[in-house]
């Protein structure tokens, strides 16, 4: 595309289209795609939230009181699909969407039409996903790690879920494809790879991983389909395959995915916290190898969730040590984001709330996970509750409170508005606490012996299972207010500077408020 | 703030490892740490989990307490000014190098550990393992002894849905079986996992021993009780509905008692009726079939 058609073709879109089909169905511009990606993860997030809380319902007490068992584990397992690929990822990517174009002074997307694809793919996805809780056989059952042979006991359910994993798989691999191509081609002048806000770097690296293993993923589904339908026995050993083969396929794919999850929260806390403290992020350089490190690391440990399978005693010692050193780069993260903090001019407002709030209960879930590599000692912690708390330590006040950091930190840009402080602080103060009587219970479940999964509990595990679901019930209905937020700030409020937070740095700053549909047509100069 | 919830959680945990947590107390509702082991490996195993878990709370409590002290210190409100400084190399140097240390540190008995957990020569007698949607078989190798072990009528009683029974009146609530595994005490017995259908998995925490068992081939995997006792676990590999419902009881006991439960000298039902009888001889400690046999 050359200058001249470039500037010819936004002459005539400044303003949204009129019609509201134009603006959403057929919309190519990074913002709206954006908007389009935040409101579809957060619907998702609701409903497998509400999964959550029938499974917390279910487990209140001892005994069975509302679900038949193999219901429970269909929520189990669509809570953790739902909330994988459908909350946490496409919130990233919407955040990629709308922040990545303005934060190198580009003017949108290397490949709109393909951003738009990836977007309108992900609702027939998760919508033929949801639809398989009303077919006989009822929905998938098996854990979202599928492993066979029971996730093969799947009935009609199973190809649809099958169908639906391949989409979300393509849907991720166009959105990362259009991320690297904009990264390396679309920066202004001057704005070189190791300027590039951290927020970038994190999104890029995490393109590169996305890309190595969503076909990976997509690989183990399709041999799960052709075992079913087709005779093959990749995963049967009665036709000479083997069961494990998948777990390490899919481990392959799902150790990378949990960082696709967790690398661009790091790069949304690193913009945040230094806005905060009025200082430069500390350790820009090591930041960017540490999180090229983790990615590295993350191809090379995924048989740690595995060490129960029956694995020679060199594997597990290799698996062991390598995920060992994935604590070296995270550590280095941790201090570069609190030396930021040290001798800065902090205040508190809600994205650095829940920013300080990611950093310090990530450590919490970090820990848990280097105990959790110590192999001898996870023959013990293995599918427990303790394996439940520590994954969801790094993924609800890991991956969730750094979305809901970015959007505190970022909606008066979106909106031209400012939220209300006060509500926002509440909603953090009910979700810190709520998340932390939720899961932090639950280490204690597993070292005492519940396994994970379970619908049931021998009553010895009764009081910890009611504090649980206390927690979960407090945390998921605070979620409203995060709702009610969001409403407020785009109905209505008191109007956002261009700056909006006074120590605030970066291109997307320089922008009005909100920030107008197309921007930086004209390259900005970076000194 | 954070330390009003975190504190008397972290200072819970280093509680429960100091052992002020009555380490008799394997039942106990508030239990806050592994139960303690009755295996040869069992403490090994167990004083890694805490050699790991004190170093973990130590360096957390380091950076909370940091985090918190900047967060009082360098607070606007209080009139601190920014300093500007963005980098320091002997800082850099100095938290990647101290992990490093750290971890090997922990890496070295781990490999100790994992290197004795799967030397299972040397065995003195076999099991076979089979695991079933949702039972388990035990199959004792070299002699007449087969069997299968599934979850006691009580529990599942009270486990359908609105069966309008207190799982709280059920003694051991869906961790007894109709058929338990006996095994004797202070012999080193090997246990070759496998399944008749999906993947499940054998795990007694007491026990220390937690091993898949995968169709279509072997696991295996070894313990050495160190005391008589019943000791009680679950499947722990998702296998479908009954997941919940499979549990794992093996019974220790003194090698003649051993004999006459083989010789069928001890019968199923004796034994089953005094488990459910006598069953608050678990938390007294006295549980060889004899001393339940007197009472």
């Amino acid at each position: 595309m050359t200058d001249h058609t470039a500037a010819a073709h936004d002459d005539h879109h400044d303003e949204p289209p009129a019609r509201f089909v134009d603006r959403w169905l057929f919309t190519t511009n990074h913002k709206d795609i954006g908007t389009l990606y935040l409101i579809f993860s957060l619907t998702m997030f609701f409903t497998g939230g509400l999964m959550a809380l029938v499974i917390r319902a279910e487990l209140f007490q001892p005994g069975l009181q509302f679900v038949d068992p193999q219901f429970f584990n269909s929520m189990t397992t669509m809570h953790a699909l739902l909330m994988v690929f459908g909350a946490v990822m496409p919130a990233f990517v919407g955040l990629a969407n709308w922040l990545i174009p303005m934060m190198i002074g580009a003017p949108d997307m290397a490949l709109p039409r393909m951003n738009n694809w990836s977007f309108w793919i992900l609702p027939f996805a998760f919508s033929m996903l949801l639809l398989t809780l009303l077919m006989p056989g009822g929905a998938p059952a098996g854990g979202w790690t599928l492993y066979p042979p029971l996730v093969l006991q799947t009935g009609d359910a199973f190809p649809f879920m099958v169908f639906a994993v391949h989409l979300m798989g393509a849907s991720s691999i166009m959105g990362s494809i259009n991320v690297i191509v904009t990264i390396m081609n679309m920066r202004a002048p001057g704005m070189t790879l190791m300027r590039m806000p951290l927020f970038c770097w994190a999104w890029l690296i995490t393109a590169y991983l996305l890309i190595a293993v969503m076909p990976v993923l997509a690989g183990a589904v399709t041999m799960l389909l052709t075992d079913k339908y087709f005779g093959t026995s990749f995963f049967n050993a009665a036709g000479g395959g083997d069961p494990v083969l998948f777990q390490h396929v899919f481990w392959f794919f799902g150790h990378p995915e949990v960082y696709i999850m967790i690398l661009p929260a790091f790069g949304v806390v690193s913009q945040i916290i230094p806005t905060f403290s009025r200082k430069p992020l500390f350790g820009y350089t090591s930041m960017v190898y540490a999180t090229a490190s983790i990615a590295f690391l993350s191809f090379i440990v995924w048989a740690h969730h595995m060490f129960t399978t029956g694995m020679p005693i060199a594997g597990q010692l290799f698996f062991m040590l390598s995920t060992m050193l994935i604590a070296i780069p995270t550590a280095v993260k941790i201090f570069n984001w609190l030396a930021t903090m040290w001798r800065g001019e902090l205040t508190f407002e809600t994205p650095m709330l829940f920013s300080i709030a990611f950093v310090l209960l990530f450590t919490i879930g970090g820990f848990s996970g280097l105990m959790l590599a110590i192999a001898p000692a996870d023959y013990q912690y293995h599918d427990t509750y303790f394996v439940v708390a520590h994954f969801h330590y790094v993924l609800v006040p890991g991956a969730i409170f750094s979305l809901m950091a970015a959007t505190y930190y970022w909606l008066p840009k979106w909106t031209g508005r400012m939220y209300n402080e006060k509500l926002g602080k509440l909603h953090f103060w009910l979700s810190l606490i709520g998340v932390n009587v939720l899961f932090f219970p639950q280490h204690f479940l597993g070292l005492a012996g519940m396994p994970r999964r379970i619908p049931d509990y021998p009553t010895q595990f009764a009081d910890f299972n009611m504090i649980s679901s206390i927690g979960a019930f407090m945390f998921g209905f605070s979620q409203l207010l995060f709702v009610l937020v969001i409403w407020n700030c785009v109905r209505g409020g008191r109007k956002a500077t261009d700056q909006v937070w006074d120590g605030a740095k970066g291109l997307e700053w320089t922008l009005p408020s909100p920030a107008p549909y197309h921007s930086f047509n004209e390259p900005p100069v970076i000194k | 703030m954070f330390s009003r919830i975190w504190m008397p959680l972290l200072a819970a945990v280093v509680a429960g490892m100091a052992g002020l947590a009555d380490p008799q107390a394997a039942q106990a509702a508030w239990d806050l740490d592994m139960p303690v082991g009755k295996t040869v490996l069992a403490d090994e195993i167990m004083s890694l989990h805490h050699l790991i878990l004190i170093i973990c709370t130590v360096v957390c409590i380091g950076v909370f307490a940091f985090a918190f002290y900047t967060m009082f210190v360098c607070r606007r409100s209080r009139g601190a000014k920014a300093a500007q400084f963005s980098h320091s190399t002997t800082a850099e140097i100095i938290w990647t190098v101290i992990p490093t240390l750290i971890l090997v540190a922990m890496a070295v008995p781990s490999a100790r550990t994992i290197i004795n957990l799967e030397d299972t020569s040397g065995a003195d007698m076999s099991i076979k393992v089979t695991g079933y949607q949702w039972k388990w078989s035990y199959d004792y190798l070299n002699e007449d002894k087969f069997f299968y072990s599934t979850m006691d009528r009580a529990s599942n009683a009270a486990s359908q849905r609105g069966s309008g029974i207190d799982p709280a009146t059920v003694e051991h609530y869906l961790r007894n079986v109709d058929n338990p595994m006996v095994v004797p005490v202070n012999k080193k017995i090997r246990l070759l996992m496998t399944s008749n259908d999906v993947i499940h998995s054998w795990w007694v925490p007491e026990l220390y021993i937690k091993k898949d068992a995968n169709p279509g081939f072997v696991n295996e995997a070894w313990f050495e009780a160190t005391e008589t006792g019943v000791y009680r676990g679950q499947c722990t590999e998702l296998c479908g509905r009954g997941h919940g419902f499979m549990p794992v009881v093996v019974v220790v006991v003194t090698e003649p008692e051993y004999q006459d439960w083989l010789a069928g000298r001890l019968a199923w039902n004796q034994v089953e009726q005094q488990l459910m009888a006598t069953s608050i001889s678990n938390e007294t400690g006295d549980t060889t079939l004899a001393a339940l046999q007197d009472k």
